[in-house]
């Protein structure tokens, strides 16, 4: 059985910024639950000596000569934003530092 | 309705060649039959069919001017609204994104731009192309033509629909698990999922990155390998982009042919499991292609058991991370809660608002799945997985040119039935989903009715990666055969869709 | 905030062992950013240098630098770093409105370069070597404006705004492997170890190393343990200390902060602290929790680095003198007492020096209004000498006009205090202020005999061979000459005409 608590699940949603609400964690915790008991039959296929694939094709050295192109004007850059001033993107205070 | 709009693509191109028609007429025809039918089967979330008949009379000036143009130029195409558009806006099906104008295009619509195709609109999907059926696009289902209570397949059920009912000979699907095979399977219509970098995915809104895929569909064979011809190839704006070309699809389905190819029957997906119409319509397929001179031989691929569960370990885990960009902060929908909150607390009521349960849940379990506790067991594991199915497709390929399956377990189900369950739903996947773990191509062909509900089956063919124009060679092969059978083609069975 | 309790130094390292350990992030200066061709300079107009790719827009993808990595393995291999054979991009996952995916695609989990080592000398001549755990690529984040509040700072602020022109900007991180035995020294040695980075930097060409504008920025970890005990004490890390005078301050700090609490029976917590260099102390972050769960995974949007053996050789061919060999070989060069060289050393003057030398200048006379008249004026006006506006050349232009006698030492300030003043050259300057010295022996002669008529009493007392009291004359006629003469020549000559 799987061990997914709801409080696992707020601890998820507040590392995924969503601010999800009680019905959705009592759901959440429970689906979650099923799936991970279902997915996590993966690691007896496995050993620690098979390797991982992160790309499915495997390529190396993709690279971008160092030449200036284009960028957007500012206008375009903040054509989409929610809120701007003074040619930037403008947010609510922020809680703590960085 | 109009002759016209049951043209295939190929069929429009020879026609326009030859002065028959003009791409307005063509256009036009369109149009009017997204008038008619739009409503009712809902494909497209945004129309810009003003600019399409302005492209359209742009190629029919330069036609009439003797001036030489693109292959395609003047053939109408509806775009998958998970690519950026600068004159439509692009919500990849989600609030989040509700309106939002991308200041740029993806590579795929610039190319299809320079082509000259007049691009009709933007097609529905499942919010961020999460889902089998388009029940979770923010903007309410697509139908599917053949019978509007079911399902067209998902994510891509905007453009399988948009093809299969007449709104537009050609679409853009994107495939991260089946996203465009399935809703062909479905809906009766071609869809390809090309190898992996064959197709730039610069302004593909991601899903999961390593799987992401983008491929035509189309009511032909052919036609879709028109159309892999023009968005194909390598973009130094991608990264993944393979630099190699893959040669001419175009050439590979005219030329298509069965005789002398070994076909792999994937043992742990020949059907077993699978609604009795879809079995019955594979066994026959299976008997034509021997007839065509093909030699059936069975492959064994057992990691493909686990598949489903990398699947769904890897995509919410690239999900998570690619979602995390939708913040409030640059772009897109904006929530402010009472008082005087802080920008965490903004960011987590726009996304709790935003995202609808399917993304929210995909994010919290692939959140979890990279998290440093669970990371060997799950995301990790996953990877390792993805190693094993490579190397049963590398086994499976020695033996074999290609290799098939049905495409889908089921046919089209109706709406509402699987919706709550996200685990039935993860299994409509089962079959397509190795292809986009290991990077390989794969193309669902219609190969008839199911006998119990007289619904599209689909068989999928998969070929090693890069060999994308086998796909097309046995895929026109068996479509040929079929049609000849049939005396018609796969969507002369459709039921006429009633007009407002 | 309360005021910290801190124990003397002295008594802090009689009772415990310090170990420290740097991060540096040096910005690279190519002329775009790490994943997108926008130009490389966010001193701009805010959001110029921007992109779909840099603010992160939905359906944008990366595509690195080559020059960003070429400048990371001269990094490397200057550092005596291994090159790695393959090295993957990964990324940090966390939200934050200045990263602009909410991701950071670091280099962290693959680096390029690991296991180095550079020798570092501290002031007293002491030298130690620091074990180079690994240099790795990153990207920069925007940068936030606090608005509101009284101090604009994060704490208070009512809004706060983003500018993105720095995001994306390439960075290597540089991390020590923990630095032990440097016992009192080791505040100086954090420094001396900062600036011996910024010297490897500046001399490759791969960033302007320009502390005041943040190209180096470093990160100190202290930690402190009682004598003898094998167990590390618990660490904290203070951030973003931005000159090599902050870096040694802080350190010492930290060293009297945790040892009055040590020795109070109170624990370390284990944070993040920041450096406050008008008060001259450090204060507490955020502390490390769970919440920093930065859920690492290979990015998939780009493929792996592997410098081929031929690169890594030709990079290493390029690479520069090391530092310490150059000190070495410039100490015997310039044949300055070891006092003189080590002041020079660490007032950061050495490259200067070297280039006025290049230019002409002497040693001495360089070293002579570098440390002197130059560092007065930067000092006096809180600058550095790399912001002074006067190059080596003009210095040693300057010099080589002393040195010939053209102008004399006080005209030399003077001609120096024009340049930095913008003025143009010392040459123009001389010649537009008419300040050449009259070497025309005609007219001082005449000048002379003038002044010794008028004083015939220190005429006699010359002739009596009291010559001191030529000093008299010497100025009456340096005074008459407005400055503009060579005062040993006129000494000379006054005696020559006194004794006619």
């Amino acid at each position: 059985m799987s061990d997914v608590t709801p409080h696992l699940v707020r601890h998820l949603a507040n590392l995924a910024r969503i601010e999800l609400d009680e019905s959705e964690v009592v759901r959440f915790t429970e689906q979650l639950g099923l799936i991970l008991d279902s997915v996590a039959k993966i690691s007896s296929a496995i050993d620690e000596n098979t390797p991982s694939t992160s790309h499915p094709i495997p390529l190396t050295n993709v690279f971008r000569e160092d030449i200036i192109e284009p960028s957007l004007s500012q206008e375009q850059a903040l054509s989409g934003a929610p809120d701007q001033g003074q040619g930037r993107f403008r947010v609510a205070a922020i809680l703590d530092e960085e | 309705m109009s002759e016209l709009i049951r043209k295939n693509a190929s069929e429009l191109v020879e026609m326009l060649a030859k002065g028959e028609v003009s791409s307005v007429e063509i256009t036009q025809a369109h149009i009017d039959q997204i008038s008619k039918v739009g409503d009712a089967v809902h494909s497209f979330l945004h129309l810009t069919t003003e600019n399409a008949l302005a492209v359209a009379k742009e190629v029919d000036r330069r036609r009439a001017s003797g001036e030489s143009l693109p292959a395609l130029a003047g053939v109408p195409i509806a775009v998958k609204d998970n690519l950026t558009t600068t004159d439509a806006p692009t919500t990849a099906g989600s609030k989040i994104l509700e309106g939002w104008i991308a200041p740029y295009d993806a590579t795929v619509v610039t190319r299809l731009r320079q082509e000259m195709m007049p691009i009709l609109g933007k097609t529905n999907l499942d919010e961020f192309a999460m889902g089998s059926s388009t029940e979770f696009s923010a903007y309410g289902p697509s139908k599917n033509p053949w019978d509007l209570t079911r399902i067209p397949g998902g994510s891509g059920g905007g453009s399988s629909s948009v093809v299969s009912s007449f709104q537009s000979p050609l679409a853009i699907g994107s495939d991260t698990g089946g996203s465009i095979r399935f809703p062909g399977a479905v809906t009766g219509t071609v869809g390809i999922k090309p190898t992996y970098g064959a197709v730039s995915r610069y302004g593909l809104i991601a899903l999961a990155s390593s799987l992401d895929q983008i491929g035509p569909v189309a009511r032909s064979v052919l036609d879709a390998a028109l159309l892999q011809d023009v968005i194909g190839g390598y973009d130094p704006r991608d990264s993944t982009s393979l630099k190699d070309s893959l040669g001419s699809m175009v050439e590979a389905a005219k030329s298509g042919s069965l005789k002398g190819k070994k076909v792999g029957v994937i043992k742990q997906l020949s059907g077993a499991g699978f609604q009795q119409g879809v079995q019955n319509r594979f066994a026959e397929a299976l008997k034509l292609i021997t007839d065509a001179g093909a030699e059936i031989v069975e492959v064994d691929c057992p990691s493909f058991e686990y598949a489903i569960d990398a699947y769904y370990l890897i995509l919410p885990a690239e999900a998570s991370s690619n979602l995390a960009k939708f913040d409030s902060v640059r772009f897109g929908m904006r929530v402010t809660p009472e008082g005087n909150p802080t920008i965490e607390r903004v960011m987590a009521a726009t996304r709790e608002a935003g995202f609808g349960p399917e993304v929210k849940r995909r994010i919290i379990l692939g959140t979890y799945a990279l998290s440093a506790g669970s990371f060997d067991k799950f995301y990790g594991a996953a990877l390792k997985v993805r190693t094993l199915i490579q190397r049963d497709f590398d086994a499976a390929f020695a033996n074999a040119d290609v290799l098939v399956s049905p495409t889908a377990p089921t046919t089209a189900f109706k709406f509402g039935e699987k919706v709550a369950d996200p685990l039935a739903m993860y299994l409509n996947d089962i079959a397509t989903i190795p292809a986009n773990l290991a990077g390989i191509p794969g193309i669902s062909v219609p190969i008839g009715l199911a006998d119990e509900d007289q619904l599209p089956v689909g068989i999928q063919f998969l070929a090693p990666a890069h060999k994308d124009a086998a796909l097309y060679e046995v895929g026109a092969a068996l479509e040929g055969i079929l049609e000849g059978i049939w005396g018609k083609r796969m969507m002369d069975f459709a039921p006429k869709l009633e007009g407002n | 905030m309360a005021k910290a309790n801190l124990m003397d130094y002295d008594k802090a390292l009689e009772l415990y062992e310090v170990v420290i350990g740097l991060e540096v992030h040096i910005e690279l200066n190519t002329k775009t950013k790490m994943f997108c061709g926008c130009k490389n300079d966010f001193g701009d107009e805010p959001n110029t240098n921007v992109c779909p790719i840099c603010i992160g827009l939905p359906g944008s993808l990366p595509v690195v630098n080559r020059k960003a990595v070429e400048s990371s393995i001269s990094i490397g291999l200057a550092l005596g770093c291994s090159i790695a054979p393959t090295g993957g991009f990964s990324r940090k996952n966390y939200f934050y409105p200045d990263l602009a995916k909410n991701y950071q695609t670091s280099q962290f989990r693959d680096p390029i370069a690991f296991d180095g080592q550079l020798d570092v000398e501290v002031p007293s001549g002491n030298k130690f070597t620091v074990l180079i755990e690994r240099a790795h690529m990153e990207e920069d984040a925007g940068k936030l404006t606090h608005i509101g509040g009284a101090t604009g700072r994060i704490q208070g602020a009512e809004y706060s705004l983003v500018d993105y022109n720095r995001a994306g900007v390439p960075l290597v991180e540089i991390v020590t492997k923990p630095v032990f035995g440097a016992g009192a020294e080791a505040p100086e040695l954090a420094a001396a170890y900062v600036r011996s980075i910024r010297e490897i930097v500046k001399a490759l060409g791969v960033s302007d190393a320009r502390m005041e504008r943040g190209n180096v920025r470093c990160d100190a970890n202290v930690s402190i343990r009682p004598h003898g005990q094998d167990k590390l004490g618990t660490r904290t890390e203070t951030k973003n200390v931005n000159s090599l005078r902050s870096i040694e301050r802080a350190v010492r700090y930290e060293i009297q902060r945790q040892a009055a609490i040590l020795s109070a029976g109170g624990t370390i917590t284990q944070e993040t602290r920041h450096w406050h260099e008008d008060k001259g102390s450090t204060s507490s972050g955020r502390p490390k929790s769970d919440a920093d769960d930065y859920r690492y995974f290979p990015e998939p949007d780009l493929v792996p680095v592997e410098p081929s053996t031929e690169l890594i050789e030709k990079l290493r061919a390029l690479l520069p003198e090391n530092p310490a060999d150059r000190r070495k070989r410039l100490a015997a060069e310039w044949g300055f007492a070891e006092m003189e060289f080590r002041d020079v050393v660490n007032a950061g003057l050495m490259d200067f020096i070297e280039e006025a030398v290049a230019a002409g200048a002497k040693p001495q006379a360089a070293r002579k209004w570098y440390s002197g008249e130059i560092a007065r004026i930067a000092n006096s006006e809180d600058k550095d000498v790399s912001e002074m506006n006067i190059t080596p050349a003009q210095v040693a232009e300057i010099a080589t006009l002393v040195e010939s006698g053209k102008i004399n030492d006080r005209i030399a300030r003077e001609v120096l205090s024009a340049v930095l003043a913008g003025e143009g050259s010392p040459t123009e300057i001389v010649s537009s202020r008419n300040l050449e010295v009259v070497s025309d022996d005609g007219a001082l002669i005449a000048a002379i005999d003038e002044a010794l008529a008028k004083q015939p009493d220190v005429l006699e007392k010359i002739r009596e061979g009291k010559v001191q009291a030529a000093g008299a004359v010497i100025g009456a006629v340096m005074q008459a000459m407005k400055g503009q003469a060579d005062a040993a020549r006129v000494r000379e000559l006054v005696l020559e005409r006194a004794n006619q």
